[in-house]
Formats: C-alpha cells, structure tokens, sequence
C-alpha cells in the first residue's frame, strides 16, 4: 500500500502495528518456555515466565492509547480504520493469550512428584501445534495474507481434537493412581488453557482477515471439534 | 386480527420501501460536460433516490461541482459550457429546450459555499421565491410560508423577533440556514448543496449537519463536500469523483469502510494517487 500524504501518520499505523508483533512474539516465547519449564521441570524458567506477563500488559496499554489518539487526530477510514480496529481486537486477544500462558507456568511450578513422564509428554506434545498455530497467525498478519489467516482459521479443529485426546489420556493416568490427582488436575487445566490459546488464535485470524478483506470470516461455518 | 390504527400505522411502516429502494428522483444517463473543447465530465450515469443524502466527494477539480451544476442547469449560465446526455426527473429530460430553468430551479434548489442572502430583510429573503411563483395567497399565507421554512431550518427562534433585519445582519452558520430556509420555502422536491459549511466553524457546522438529517425525510439531497468525515457523517450514498469519471459509487458505510476501488481507498485514506 502506498505511504499517506501525512507520512507521521504511516509511521504511527507501523509503530502500531510493530507493537503487535513485539506482543505477539512474547506470547509466543512465553508459550514455548512455560513448555520447556514443565518438560526440564525448570522452575526458574516457569518463573521467569511469570514475570514477562506485565510487560505484555504493558504494551497492550500503550496500543490502546496509541489507537485513541489515531482515531481522535485521524478520523481513520478505509484499510487504516479496519487495521487498527483489529489492532485493538488483536492486542486484547495477545494479552489473554500471555495471561494464558503465564498460567501454565504457574502451574509448572505447583506440580508434585507424583507426575510422570507420560503426563508431562501429553501437555508438551499439544503445545507444539498451539504455538505453531499462534505463529502462523502472527504470520498472516505481518505479511496481511487473508489466505494465511484463513487456514490457521480452518485449523483449529486439530487442537480441539488433540485436546479431547490429552483430556482422555489424563484420566486414564489419574485413575490408574489417585496420589496424581493434584497434579492432574493442574495438567488438565494447562491441557484447557493451551487450547483456549487456540481459540484465541482463531479470534487473531478473524480480525487479521476483516482488516485485509473487509469481510467477515466468522460468518462462515468453521467445524468444532472440542466435545469437553 | 385487530385492524385498529396503531397495527394499520406499524405494518405501513413496515411495508414502506426503503429509500435506496424507491424509484430515483433523479436518474442521469450518459452525462457529458465540455467547457469549450476541454471534457470535464466523461458519461457519468448514476440515480439520485428520494429522501436521502447523496455526497459527491473527490479532489478539486475532479468534476464533482460541475456534476452538481448539471442537476438544476446551472451550467446554463457559464458560456461555453455544454451539456450532453439525460437528466430525467419524473420521465421528463430538464435539459429538453421546453423546460423553464426558473421553474426547475424552484423545483431543485441550491446551496451555495459562500452564504448569500438577497440584500433584503430575513422575511423578504424567504417571502421572495414563493412571491415570484405565486405561491401565496395573501399576506398571512405568506407569513405562514416564512414561518414554516425557518422552522424547518431552524433558524425561526433565532430570528422571529427581528424579521425585518437584513438578512446579512446574521452570522455565518444562520446567514447559510437562511439560504436552505429561503430554497425549502418554493416547495422543492430536491435540494443541491455545494459545500454548505467550508466557511462555517464547527459548531454551525453541526447545525447544518443536523438540518440535513432532519430534510432527508422530505427531499432528495445531493452534497458536495470536501470533508470526507462529512460525507460520512450526513450520506447514505457516496459517490468518489475523479477526472470527471464516477470511480464508485456506493452505500456511504461501504465506500467509507471498505472501499472497492483502489483509488477510492488512496482518497479517503489520504495517500498519494
């Protein structure tokens, strides 16, 4: 797209944007490490994990009171008013996702010694496909590719699949020995989190498609695979 | 099922149809304008519907005013100035050599940029256009006629104590409410605004806004504005003028949120051509 007239304005729709990303790429990282805190049983990492969450929130307040003072000075319209709409949107469901993730962290750091291999593998085997997923929505929407935020759109019923499996998988430990409980119930709750980090994913694909398109993805039949 | 007048005057309503719906007030075919050899509209062909705000928006230059002018043959008047195609307003072309251009211009009033009152008292500004095509029976029919058109504009409260002050004693915003009141006082069935609040300040500005909103219920309204936020504020349609070619034309929230064309969304959003 070619540069306004008023080129502050381009650069303060790029800071916004670049904002989004730098979001974006902590919620990521912080899914991948609360992971590997929960794999190495690393619980420096999964604190240290804990600890990015405020900076996220910290960005989204500034997003948002970028995007005020775009629509107060600018009267934005067309593509511009669509893209920082759905930076707004993108923001709030960035920050939900790092909240999420934080989450899991925490929770590495309440699990007993009760916990086996096998029940660490299942939250560490779901996880992949979830930050892969917020990846490639992160994608879509630094190069704005409809068709990019479409399929991970479309995808989404692969994580609600792999988390109905995890959620029958998990009770199958917990009944072969009650002393897991606790920390089963901790796995199942990072098993929910992380697929309601997909679904948050979804919501990024949407906005990342309105603000290309102009046209609503959600109106279209997206099939839903989670039964829980 | 009770047929009393509450449920006669609701499933009216309902079945009223929609003005984009209804069938055009205006409906242009193939206009061309010259001013002498140079083109400065090229086949434009588009329908104004009744009771709603069309805006015709584009850079200066783009044709949009000359557009305008076509609908009541002010272009009449600029020497040199030729006009091709068809204006049909109910079935019959206004450019046929038959038609009164006084009488249309009753029939389509206008609004100016600049404010202009006839160098007359605030009543006589009103009184004269339904004076002239005798309108009025008598002087209390004209009182009527005064009255009802500045209320119309709302301006009456404003001025109903000094009638008799010259129309260019008001300020701006009024002096331009004055000219809307003294075009609604001929019974127009359409209304042509070029620019009507360039040299108000905000708040006339708004008054105007709202005085557009409350005259779409009873007259086909074309605007030419140069505020884009303008348009989106008081249109239901929008028309994106360029090179005296209609580059789109479409629902005002479209046109404003998600433009088809790409020189429309470079417009609105204020990026280079």
């Amino acid at each position: 797209m070619s540069e306004h007239i008023v080129s502050a304005y381009s650069e303060e729709l790029e800071r916004l944007s670049a904002e989004i990303m730098k979001m974006g790429g902590i919620a990521e990282a912080m899914i991948v490490d609360a992971t590997r805190a929960l794999s190495a049983n690393d619980l420096e990492l999964a604190k240290e994990v804990v600890l990015r969450d405020p900076l996220v929130d910290a960005i989204e307040s500034d997003a948002e009171r970028q995007i005020v003072s775009l629509i107060a000075r600018r009267q934005p319209m067309g593509h511009d008013l669509r893209m920082i709409l759905s930076a707004m949107k993108i923001s709030s469901e960035l920050e939900r996702i790092a909240d999420l993730a934080k989450n899991i962290a925490k929770r590495a750091q309440r699990l007993d010694e009760n916990v086996n291999d096998e029940m660490r593998n299942a939250i560490i085997r779901m996880s992949k496909p979830v930050s892969r997923q917020l990846n490639n929505v992160l994608n879509a929407y630094a190069s704005a590719s409809a068709d990019k935020a479409k399929a991970v759109w479309e995808s989404d019923d692969d994580i609600d699949n792999h988390y109905n499996s995890v959620f029958r998988e998990m009770l199958t430990y917990l009944v072969e020995d009650p002393r897991r409980i606790t920390a089963g119930a901790h796995m199942l709750f990072m098993a929910k989190n992380l697929e309601r980090i997909g679904d948050h994913c979804t919501n990024i694909a949407e906005f990342v498609y309105y603000q290309v398109i102009g046209d609503y993805l959600s109106e279209l039949e997206r099939p839903k695979q989670d039964q829980v | 099922m009770d047929t009393g007048q509450g449920t006669a005057m609701i499933d009216e309503s309902l079945t009223l149809p929609r003005a984009a719906e209804a069938p055009p007030r205006i409906d242009c075919r193939n206009i061309k304008v010259f001013y002498g050899p140079a083109q400065a509209i090229h086949d434009v062909s588009m329908t104004f519907p009744d009771r709603a705000v069309t805006a015709l928006i584009g850079p200066s230059g783009c044709g949009k005013s000359t557009f305008l002018r076509c609908l009541n043959r002010m272009n009449d008047t600029i020497e040199n100035c030729r006009v091709e195609g068809e204006i049909l307003m109910d079935g019959e072309n206004i450019n046929d050599p038959d038609v009164d251009p006084v009488l249309l211009r009753s029939r389509v009033g206008m609004v100016f940029q600049k404010p202009n009152p006839f160098p007359k008292s605030i009543y006589d500004n009103i009184a004269y256009g339904p004076r002239i095509h005798g309108l009025a029976n008598g002087r209390e029919d004209l009182d009527a006629i005064v009255e009802k058109s500045l209320r119309r504009a709302g301006l009456w409260e404003e001025v109903k104590d000094r009638l008799t002050a010259p129309g260019t004693s008001l300020s701006g915003g009024q002096q331009q409410r004055l000219c809307i009141a003294r075009a609604i006082a001929v019974q127009p069935e359409v209304i042509l605004m070029d620019e009507p609040c360039s040299a108000l300040d905000p708040i006339a500005t708004a008054r105007i806004e709202e005085l557009i909103d409350e005259l779409r219920n009873r007259y086909c309204i074309v605007i030419v504005t140069h505020s884009m936020q303008q348009a989106a504020r008081v249109s239901q349609r929008t028309a994106f003028f360029h090179l005296g070619h209609v580059v789109e034309l479409g629902d005002t929230n479209q046109i404003f949120t998600n433009p088809r064309e790409k020189r429309t969304e470079d417009y609105i959003t204020g990026r280079y051509g």
